[in-house]
């Protein structure tokens, strides 16, 4: 995978999106939250599956769209795998226990959390995920979320 | 007796109330034992008014904690049973989420324990959606290869009999009603897009475009359907736009093609697998015409039975959830303690 800058990746697979997920997760501690922003098909879910791996959490991770919430265990910390993509408002997020899930000491990874990029706290992490139609795929670590890129 | 007078006539028991709230559906449901479904009331299909009156707004539909209660007295009033004279409570303990689980699951231990203690199961989700099936049927639950489409799971089980269940394959990724959904997203459809993009494609060619059949030839039981937005994705901009109605049919039909000839290669080998000869096909998903047509078609070939779940109880419901309360409260299996958590991660088989 082509590394452009210390905050640019360019994986050419499914598997380098893993592994990136995987070395980010070696990093992370108890209360990490980390923001995934990227229209659809874009890696954000393969990214948490490295997340997954590199945690040691047991079982499949696959996409919480319908079940807005995934919950992984079994590793050096509790993966707690949310997606806003079919929530309407903020008032819907708390109402599913997004405060529960801040201060259960795991590692949170919130699939387009630019919909509502304030409820995350300052801490966040944010990650954009980009694919061109030439299939040039980039990931990159940025300071805030750019929503106006955001698909709606 | 004092039973007869709030009881059905025809009451052959137990009788079963059961509360779903894994995730969306605040869903309340009253059972007279296997056969009978007296009441299935799900709060995004009935206007529920408030005391104060009003109806339950859009933003809300997730709320279990105000949908529950009245539902509750709806499904009692449509049964014609008061609670006194419920037998069996039963309320979902996962897969979901946590908060929504505990709402539903929480009231119905209450509810038991109230009545004076009685009995109450903690029932898994996706046992009710593998169950659904052989609700209403006079044979009862046989072994079977079961598969469970719905937008939150893609599951192929051994159902061996009740209780007895092995996970032959799930989705590596999206569950194959996601699938439908994020395309139909992208085709500019409206939500829910499975039913959309099952309307376009009756007029289109499902030859038209060749989609990914993703993992159609891995020799295991495991599903793929990320790959499918990928596919939709590198091929829109090669077409005009904005997309005619003739591409736009073509384009539903051919991505509906992909996804069913994975679901039926898929469940002919887990039917040559467990050796079964009865397949059952539940979850929302399952309401697909395709599906239903190309299932239907590969079991008449290959002398294989085929159940499918009545439509009404194909998307989350709570009769499914009496359904199980009652084969598990008739085949003599103990009640669950009140002890018992919730599980969001609960698993059906491993």
């Amino acid at each position: 995978m082509e590394e452009t800058s210390a905050n640019e990746w360019h994986p050419l697979s499914v598997e380098d999106t893993l592994s990136l997920g995987a070395s980010v997760a070696e990093g992370l501690e108890a209360g990490a939250v980390l923001g995934l922003m990227g229209r659809l098909g874009s890696g954000k879910t393969h990214f948490v599956k490295g997340l997954a791996r590199g945690l040691g959490c047991v079982g499949e991770v696959t996409s919480p769209t319908f079940t807005l919430v995934h919950e992984y265990t079994g590793g050096r910390l509790p993966l707690f795998h949310l997606d806003l993509y079919r929530l309407e408002s903020e008032e819907e997020l708390w109402a599913i226990g997004w405060e529960e899930y801040l201060d259960a000491g795991g590692v949170i990874a919130v699939e387009w959390a630019d919909k509502f990029p304030a409820v995350l706290p300052e801490m966040a992490q944010w990650w954009r995920f980009e694919v061109e139609e030439t299939g040039t795929r980039t990931i990159r670590r940025v300071d805030a979320p750019e929503t106006e890129e955001a698909e709606t | 007796m004092t039973r007869s007078a709030t009881a059905p006539p025809s009451y052959a028991g137990p009788l079963i109330l059961a509360l779903e709230s894994s995730c969306d559906e605040t869903a309340v449901a009253i059972a007279d034992g296997l056969d009978h479904i007296l009441a299935s009331e799900i709060s995004s299909q009935v206007e529920l008014h408030r005391p104060y009156g009003g109806v339950v707004p859009e933003l809300a539909s997730r709320n279990h904690n105000l949908n529950l209660r009245p539902l509750i007295d709806l499904a009692l009033e449509k049964a014609g049973v008061s609670i006194e004279v419920i037998d069996v409570f039963a309320a979902t303990a996962g897969p979901g989420l946590a908060s929504s689980l505990l709402i539903g699951n929480t009231t119905a231990k209450a509810l038991a324990l109230a009545a004076g203690g009685k009995p109450f199961y903690s029932i898994n989700h996706m046992e009710g959606h593998l169950l659904s099936p052989f609700m209403g049927d006079p044979e009862g639950i046989r072994p079977c290869a079961a598969l469970v489409v719905s937008g939150g799971h893609t599951l192929l089980i051994h159902l061996r009999g009740l209780g007895d269940y092995q996970l032959l394959g799930t989705t590596r990724d999206d569950a194959a009603g996601e699938a439908f959904d994020k395309v139909a997203k992208m085709l500019g459809l409206p939500y829910p897009g499975g039913p959309e993009i099952d309307r376009q494609a009756r007029a289109g060619d499902p030859a038209a475009f060749d989609f990914p059949r993703s993992m159609i030839d891995s020799g295991d039981l495991g599903f793929s359907f990320s790959g499918l937005k990928t596919a939709m994705f590198y091929q829109l901009p090669k077409l005009d736009q904005p997309l005619s109605p003739t591409c736009l049919a073509d384009l539903c039909a051919s991505f509906q093609e992909a996804v069913v000839d994975v679901l039926v290669a898929k469940a002919l080998t887990a039917i040559r697998q467990t050796g079964e000869t009865l397949l059952t096909l539940s979850g929302g998903v399952s309401c697909n015409h395709r599906l239903r047509e190309k299932m239907s078609a590969a079991c008449e070939k290959n002398g294989i039975e085929l159940k499918i779940a009545a439509p009404a109880w194909c998307t989350d419901n709570a009769a499914m959830i009496a359904y199980v309360a009652a084969a598990k409260a008739l085949h003599g299996v103990e009640p669950s303690s009140l002890d018992e958590d919730v599980n969001p991660n609960l698993r059906l088989a491993d």
